[in-house]
């Protein structure tokens, strides 16, 4: 009973996850993270600190040592549908995460992927184009639309699987200061877990109350944003600012 | 950057637009078949076929103007062939102002031009009225192979942005006092093509890594299947019989 319990409250929980480069380099040098649910958790550290490599452990498209759990589920191969379904991955670059010739087969792909009914498939991707501002785009394709378009569509193929944890890689990068303003508005009406790589200190002080800060594989820091983030001589010494 | 697209006018609203991808593949490549098969002294068989690509394109609301300028594409090829026409020598000549040309020289050239330009003008019609995802669907439910039509949506989707890519670098380049005049110049182009072939591996990579975030296993989820209707049997009827009357028109001449 207490174990379920336990379960049931944390999102993410990470145990002493090592990593090393397939040249042997090593990424993540042991690891150990917990995210309650609901929170939103800022991940920051210079290039190459291994941020983006935690965030593909969390589900799966990496594996490395180490025990990771998200609501509960292990990561492994066994698992590894129901844990796609249940952590959303948005990619930093637009173009990568949307490979379909039109908006509506890259929205309905994860869906269709977890073998969603065809209904419920033809009403997630209307209701999340519509979530992101997007409704009406279903048959454009995305090489017409503009950089922030494809920002709001590439979040959209992820939150039409529904996930209880949102991880997003880099949400603000390149973005002019209005779309990354409109984008961070639409972040923050989110309800579920979000994770949020970004080196914007700004973008985390306004949608992460914690923020964990990794510096060559490892976490060297995790509290408060705004503890953290108005220690000049830390954001000094960590690479931040 | 903006690129102008194979594909301009697919979106348009038109009876040949509402039609089944199958019914406009299938009825198209007839006309194609029909027309490289037939022989080259057949003239009017020509005719026929360009008549029913001229009713498509009018019920279609294609442009002409945009037909005309992307058949051009062909220009180049029928040139090569024009370079050769007067060392084609047969039997009888035929005189052009000044110029004496060999009948058969002349005949492999229009034979070359009448083709391609109908195959062009089939393909142009096929790609601006039906949209490509539909296409690639129709494909693979005529049991085209499955790596073409996934190739192709790719290459669809990503050919851009690696012109894009290619594009910057070679302002890069030229920012940098290249003329391309020298010799080793020759090598920095190797680089380009080397790094671009780099970079779209890199891509494919991070591609690839954000399908499997959403749960793909390797096979592409379908969901809308369409079925032909009374209207997609008729104009497939109707064309490929057009087609079929000019080639045994050229039998029969």
């Amino acid at each position: 009973m207490g174990v379920i319990e336990l379960a049931g409250e944390f999102a993410v929980r990470v145990n002493g996850l090592k990593y090393s480069y397939p040249d042997g380099t090593p990424a993540l040098r042991g690891i150990d993270l917990v995210v309650r649910r609901g929170e939103s958790v800022a991940i920051m550290g210079p290039n190459g600190a291994g941020k983006s490599t935690l965030t593909m452990h969390l589900n799966g498209i990496l594996a490395g040592e180490g025990r990771i759990e998200v609501m509960g589920v292990e990561v492994n191969k066994k698992n590894i549908k129901r844990v796609r379904s249940i952590v959303g991955l948005v990619f930093q670059d637009p173009d990568d995460q949307l490979f379909s010739p039109t908006v509506r087969e890259d929205v309905a792909f994860g869906p269709l992927n977890m073998r969603m009914p065809v209904e419920d498939v033809e009403r997630a991707v209307k209701r999340t184009l519509e979530w992101v501002g997007m409704e009406g785009s279903e048959e454009r394709s995305p090489h017409h639309m503009s950089f922030g378009e494809k920002k709001r569509v590439s979040l959209a193929t992820v939150l039409s699987m529904d996930p209880d944890i949102l991880v997003l890689d880099e949400p603000a990068a390149n973005m002019d200061p209005r779309g990354r303003r409109e984008f961070m508005e639409l972040l923050s009406c989110l309800k579920v877990t979000r994770l949020v790589v970004t080196h914007d200190l700004d973008m985390a002080r306004r949608l992460c109350p914690r923020t964990i800060v990794m510096e060559k594989g490892l976490i060297v820091a995790d509290g408060a944003t705004s503890n953290l983030l108005s220690d000049k001589d830390f954001l000094y010494r960590s690479g931040l600012a | 950057m903006k690129h102008d697209f194979v594909d301009r006018y697919a979106r348009l609203e038109s009876p040949v637009h509402s039609l089944d991808a199958r019914a406009k593949s299938i009825a198209l490549f007839a006309v194609i078949i029909a027309c490289v098969t037939t022989p080259a002294t057949a003239w009017w068989p020509v005719c026929i076929y360009a008549g029913i690509l001229a009713i498509i394109t009018v019920a279609a609301h294609i442009p002409w103007r945009y037909v005309l300028t992307r058949c051009l594409i062909v220009i180049p090829f029928v040139l090569v062939v024009a370079v050769f026409v007067p060392f084609m020598k047969g039997d009888g000549v035929v005189h052009i102002g000044a110029l004496t040309l060999p009948k058969h020289g002349l005949l492999v050239l229009w034979n070359v031009f009448s083709k391609s330009i109908i195959s062009v003008w089939a393909i142009i019609l096929l790609s601006n009225t039906t949209v490509f995802s539909d296409l690639m669907h129709g494909f693979e439910r005529m049991h085209v192979p499955k790596f073409f039509t996934i190739v192709s949506a790719f290459m669809y989707r990503y050919i851009f942005i690696i012109i894009d890519e290619a594009e910057r670098m070679k302002r890069a380049r030229d920012s940098r006092g290249y003329s391309g005049r020298w010799l080793w110049h020759a090598k920095v182009i190797g680089h380009i093509i080397a790094s671009l072939f780099l970079r779209s591996q890199e891509r494919a990579e991070r591609v690839y890594q954000a399908m499997s975030a959403r749960g793909f296993d390797g096979t592409f989820p379908r969901w809308r299947e369409t079925r032909l209707m009374a209207a997609d049997y008729l104009f497939m009827s109707i064309v490929v019989l057009a087609a079929l009357a000019g080639r045994l028109v050229a039998i029969w001449a």
